[in-house]
């Protein structure tokens, strides 16, 4: 089986690393999730699953009460559920596609959030997928939908398309330059968010950031799709050119080496220095200093050194310093 | 790192404030991070659904799904349930508008949605017809019209 979608590489992958798109989608005869009791819950559930049925993807089913919590926060830290659906209660579902590439989350704030993650930028292809799956469920669950509001959510930002696709952007040389607080003015006016790698209110650690859509009413989600990947193009070229005149300085090469050693020999190491130092060195392959180690590598690194990852792959609870000393023992395997 | 409030779990969560000039900065998990105090993202988006003036004194319509009024789902800018934007469509109106800058969806619609608003064509017409039939005192016509409009009606309900 191939890698997952989060271990590897893709399209403009040199500043993607990946996409993902969301549709958020209810039931028309509950209340929204958060005016449900946990049998009405559990009945929605029920419903999706039974529907999902005429999918021909294999699907396992996790109850959230049920899940230990620092693989919930792993999950979140793949971005495959929603901090808030980590910390979720009783009745709330998700449904996970084999190679987690697509995820239902059951009762979050809306009945069902459906996902579909990829590497790189592949926003079209991603919704594709989605949208086949929409219509498949729509048949037996006849999602609430008007006229003229499009697809009601119980947040009103979400109506119409109910519709989010994000990148997720690697900006060191732009974040160097200080340009991102300018980059994030300017798409604001366009319609879309760009934010620290955990979403709204999240800093960025590693230079990661999600650029996303902001309307989802007035506009299809072809036109959504299209504007985001305008930008996108933009933003690649931009962060290119600023990588190209920071490689000119000696300083850059020094630092990309520098970053290696100490991911390869390093006893302990923190989630703030692991990402800054990976960041350099994805810099490093990109700028074509290091042929050692792939952006898939790198990739699938910038997850495994989260702190849930750490504990989820040792089976563990650890405090920082335990997980310190385990993210660095990871980190040489991997990179030796 | 750990969340700097409960110290147990990640924080996965940066906030930063300013007030007054002062700004604090703090990394919390996601738990800690939604109990944030003076931070009521609900009132926030609370505000986007306030209505300008006190149109709307009386606060005694209530949603048909889930028995809110407009003032609760204003106060916590979430609505209740699917039947509200319905129920009270026109006063939401200025709202989703001040959010997306424009109303009127242009996107997918679902095949069964669009097979309910066909429907809703059809018996439009048939009671069009109706009328008609009534109005020229055919009343065959309007037998065999009031069969298909009831017949149609019990379909719509088994939707």
């Amino acid at each position: 089986m191939s890698e997952r979608w989060y271990r590897q590489n893709g399209n403009e992958g040199d500043v993607v690393i990946s996409t993902r798109i969301r549709l958020a989608r209810n039931l028309p005869t509950y209340p929204f999730p958060a005016g449900m009791t946990a049998e009405q819950r559990r009945e929605v559930c029920q419903k999706v699953r039974a529907a999902l049925q005429a999918c021909e993807e294999k699907w396992e089913y996790l109850e959230m009460q049920n899940m230990l919590e620092r693989d919930a926060l792993a999950m979140v830290e793949r971005h495959l559920i929603s901090p808030d659906f980590a910390a979720c209660t009783e009745g709330s579902g998700l449904l996970l596609a084999e190679d987690e590439s697509v995820s239902l989350m059951v009762c979050e704030e809306d009945h069902l959030r459906l996902q579909a993650m990829g590497a790189g930028l592949q926003p079209d292809e991603l919704y594709q997928k989605l949208d086949a799956i929409d219509t498949l469920l729509d048949e037996s669950l006849h999602f609430a939908f008007d006229e003229r509001l499009g697809y009601l959510t119980q947040c009103p930002t979400n109506l119409g398309t109910g519709m989010r696709a994000s990148v997720m952007l690697h900006l060191p040389a732009l974040q160097e330059r200080g340009m991102v607080q300018q980059l994030a003015n300017t798409v604001s006016k366009l319609g879309l968010t760009i934010r620290g790698m955990y979403g709204e209110g999240s800093r960025s650690e590693g230079a990661l950031y999600q650029l996303s859509n902001q309307v989802t009413l007035g506009i299809s989600e072809q036109a959504a799709i299209d504007n985001l990947k305008g930008i996108v193009a933009q933003i690649v070229k931009e962060e290119r050119a600023a990588r190209d005149e920071a490689a000119k300085s000696p300083v850059f090469a020094d630092r990309v080496f520098r970053s290696l050693g100490i991911l390869q020999n390093a006893r302990l190491l923190s989630h703030e220095e692991s990402m800054k130092l990976l960041s350099y060195l994805r810099m490093g392959i990109t700028a074509g200093l290091i042929e050692t180690v792939t952006l898939d590598t790198v990739n699938g690194l910038m997850y495994d050194v989260q702190p849930a990852a750490v504990m989820t792959a040792a089976r563990e609870d650890m405090d920082a310093a335990a997980r310190d000393a385990a993210r660095a023992a990871m980190v040489r395997n991997v990179l030796s | 790192m750990l969340c700097q409030k409960c110290g147990k779990n990640p924080a996965t969560t940066y906030v930063k404030r300013t007030v007054n000039g002062v700004t604090t900065e703090y990394r919390l998990c996601a738990s800690c991070a939604a109990g944030v105090g003076g931070f009521d993202l609900g009132s926030f988006w609370g505000s986007l659904f306030a209505e300008p003036s006190a149109r709307h004194a009386a606060d005694t319509v209530r949603c048909n799904g889930c028995g809110k009024t407009f003032r609760e789902i204003a106060s916590s800018g979430k609505a209740g349930c699917p039947s509200c934007y319905t129920t009270f469509y026109d006063r939401l109106l200025p709202s989703v508008q001040r959010i997306h800058g424009k109303t009127g969806h242009v996107g997918k619609i679902p095949s069964s949605a669009a097979g309910e608003v066909r429907l809703e064509r059809e018996l439009e017409e048939l009671r069009r017809q109706l009328n008609e039939a009534i109005a020229a005192q055919e009343y065959e016509k309007c037998a065999g019209l009031r069969d298909r409009i009831r017949e149609l009606e019990g379909g719509a309900d088994h939707e």
